[in-house]
């Protein structure tokens, strides 16, 4: 066609027009940049929506209020829809192209562990909100997590159970890297804690009818309680079977049960069911002279007015890590990398969602058991558990 | 729990997965049946009946929302059938194949964008999440005996559409010799469309009456695909019926499964079954054995 020339020369003419006004030239104080990995879309975007959501909210809070140091606060955020690939190829981008001074994310461990090396390599701190023991362990200079471990949530259900007197466990866990994680925890820690795991058995992720794994379960009379370490829909579906077959044991779930929707999901076989959670979950039960409350409150305020819906404790990793990173850039003073890292690293006594955190050059999670709070399902909501 | 109590659980168990096969392995083999081609996307279908219904159920009471899910749905389909399969008639039943994966994974981010990553369900049609039904030391839901219902009366309806109306056998006789159908005044095109559409519907009808168990989510589409898909091969494609037993058997393989070995090897024993199966009776167990009169009724 005659016609290719023109329209070809009538595109670029466009394309130069929309990107011209970009090539001017920085404005006088520049905002410090900070980038972000959130698995918005995706099978992991139960964790990213919200902590992407949550980000967004929280600059805009911080720049209403100044900024940091004088500075605006620029967030560069980037949906890896749960990919590893994504997550590397994006992370190589921040780091290079926007050259941003920290990365916060991503949502997943595998993610996290793809970009570790990476971050490390080039000197970028990397606040991760994934819970992998294996991201903090062997300790890196540059990486740093703020979600609780799995050891101390496992570590709170086994006392749990041992102040109900159950000893005598089963455990179901889903066939994904979250719950081969949680078995090997829960395996692991069973006999210090005198803990006895009469039956083990993992399902796939995307089963949709679980009565047959715990028929095997009920078949063992001698089972006191179920542990089941899964992400939705399977921690729904666990619940409603156990209550159909007649298992009347205490259900215990991981801490990624920590949003209200999955015990609306579950309906009336919610109630009952223990898990370890931040006590974001609860702020309106805890005492005011709580440390944490202040912050809850305000963070649950805010986000349920702005996006009509409820918090989660996954948002709150996303709060924690932004908070790190922003006290660790007040400390700081200049926004330099390696003065970031140090800054971080020696954080101490910085409240968050999570608990309150205590880095160190060997704990660069930085939260300790007193972090999680056993919570129970009563009346379709979230309270403490009362031993 | 006693062995004979824990092994009628187990039967139970097997019936209630069996019966989520089985209910999506019809509509596999509806489309199978009167087009030749096996419908990757029926996942989704399943998928999107019950995020419409749950969609609806917000406006109207549960029984008006499961109806609306089942026209919007099939409208879907037919819709699908017109714009993608109608031009492509001259393509061979591969790239027809290859195409359904495609518009599955289309189907699926659509869902994605339009619903978001949240897990939700229909209310239990009858009773509520921890009502189950007992007798002889076992239990189960009483929303399987709706998944059972509605799959005896799908198949008891397929089975006069097919037979007794018009349509019905217009439908059989484009399957069995397209050539003579043509020259018997039937339009192809249009029974094909039809067909799309019955299957989307069945497949929406599956959606909303498995939600309260299964719970819905943009993902399901897949992995119950896979299943419904193996269990209408186990069956024998070109028989509604034959579909429902491939479903229930492997829903109890599955359970026989998990009682004798670790549960993490129940899908290798239901697709090790399967295969076994496909080498010894290629045409599935319940199949004619040619391949012409695999599709006929």
């Amino acid at each position: 066609m005659k016609q290719i020339p023109i329209i070809l020369a009538g595109l670029c003419s466009l394309l130069a027009l929309l990107f011209a006004p970009g090539c001017a030239p920085p404005a006088p104080s520049e905002p410090i940049k900070i980038g972000a990995l959130f698995s918005v879309t995706g099978p992991a975007s139960f964790l990213g929506a919200p902590e992407e959501k949550t980000v967004q909210m929280m600059t805009e809070q911080i720049n209403a209020a100044g900024g940091i140091n004088g500075r605006k606060l620029e967030l560069v955020i980037k949906d890896t829809a749960g990919s590893p690939e994504k997550a590397v190829s994006f992370a190589k981008q921040l780091i290079e192209e926007d050259k941003v001074l920290a990365i916060i994310g991503p949502s997943t461990s595998g993610e996290t562990m793809k970009i570790k090396d990476l971050c490390e390599e080039n000197q970028v701190p990397l606040v991760s909100c994934a819970a992998a023991e294996t991201i903090v362990v062997p300790v890196a200079k540059y990486v740093f997590k703020v979600p609780q471990k799995d050891s101390q949530a496992v570590t709170w259900i086994y006392r749990t159970m041992k102040d109900m007197g159950i000893s005598n466990i089963a455990v179901v866990s889903s066939s994904d890297g979250f719950g081969a994680a949680g078995k090997k925890q829960l395996e692991d820690m069973a006999g210090a804690e005198g803990i006895r795991i009469l039956a083990n058995e993992v399902y796939d992720k995307s089963a949709t009818d679980l009565t047959d794994v715990l028929t095997k379960v009920k078949g063992n009379s001698s089972v006191q309680a179920v542990v089941n370490w899964s992400i939705v829909p399977a921690q729904s579906i666990v619940a409603k079977n156990m209550k159909q077959l007649g298992l009347n044991v205490p259900l215990f779930q991981s801490h990624g049960f920590g949003n209200l929707k999955y015990v609306q999901q579950a309906g009336v076989a919610a109630e009952g069911i223990l898990f370890p959670a931040s006590r974001l979950l609860v702020v309106d039960q805890l005492p005011d002279s709580h440390r944490q409350k202040k912050l809850l409150a305000a963070y649950k305020k805010d986000y349920e007015s702005r996006y009509k819906e409820d918090v989660s404790t996954f948002g709150g990793h996303a709060y924690d890590a932004l908070t790190v990173v922003v006290e660790g850039l007040k400390k700081a003073g200049t926004p330099d990398r390696q003065k970031l890292r140090d800054a971080i690293e020696n954080l101490k006594d910085v409240v968050g969602t999570a608990g309150v955190f205590n880095f160190s050059a060997t704990d660069h999670t930085g939260l300790d058991l007193t972090a999680f709070e056993m919570l129970t399902v009563k009346d379709g909501k979230f309270t403490l558990n009362k031993k | 729990m006693d062995n004979g109590s824990l092994a009628l659980q187990y039967l139970l168990s097997g019936i209630t997965k069996g019966s989520i096969y089985a209910v999506v392995a019809i509509g596999f083999n509806l489309i199978y049946s009167a087009t030749g081609v096996i419908n990757f996307a029926q996942g989704e279908f399943v998928m999107l009946g019950g995020m419409v219904a749950v969609t609806l159920a917000f406006y109207v009471p549960l029984p008006v929302a499961v109806a609306g899910a089942v026209a919007i749905v099939a409208l879907v389909g037919c819709l699908l059938e017109l714009t993608l399969f109608r031009r492509l008639r001259r393509h061979s039943i591969l790239h027809l194949v290859i195409i359904t994966i495609g518009l599955s994974i289309v189907i699926q981010e659509v869902a994605l964008h339009i619903w978001d990553e949240k897990v939700r369900s229909l209310p239990y049609f009858s009773g509520n999440e921890v009502s189950s039904i007992r007798f002889l030391g076992a239990a189960i839901s009483p929303q399987v005996l709706w998944v059972l219902g509605t799959v005896g009366v799908v198949v008891l309806g397929l089975h006069i559409f097919l037979r007794y109306t018009l349509r019905g056998r217009a439908m059989r006789a484009c399957s069995s010799n397209p050539e003579a159908a043509m020259l018997a005044g039937i339009n192809i095109p249009n029974m094909r469309t039809l067909a799309f559409g019955l299957s989307a519907a069945l497949g929406a009808l599956a959606g909303c009456v498995i939600s309260p168990m299964t719970m819905t989510h943009y993902e399901m589409g897949a992995p119950l695909a896979i299943k419904g898909f193996a269990a209408a091969i186990l069956g024998g494609l070109g028989n509604p019926m034959a579909a429902v037993a491939g479903g229930l058997l492997v829903g109890l393989i599955e359970a026989a499964s998990v009682s004798r070995l670790p549960a993490v090897y129940s899908d290798v024993a239901a697709f090790a079954i399967l295969l076994l199966v496909l080498f010894v009776r290629p045409q599935g167990l319940f199949g004619a054995p040619s391949s012409d009169a695999v599709r006929e009724h």
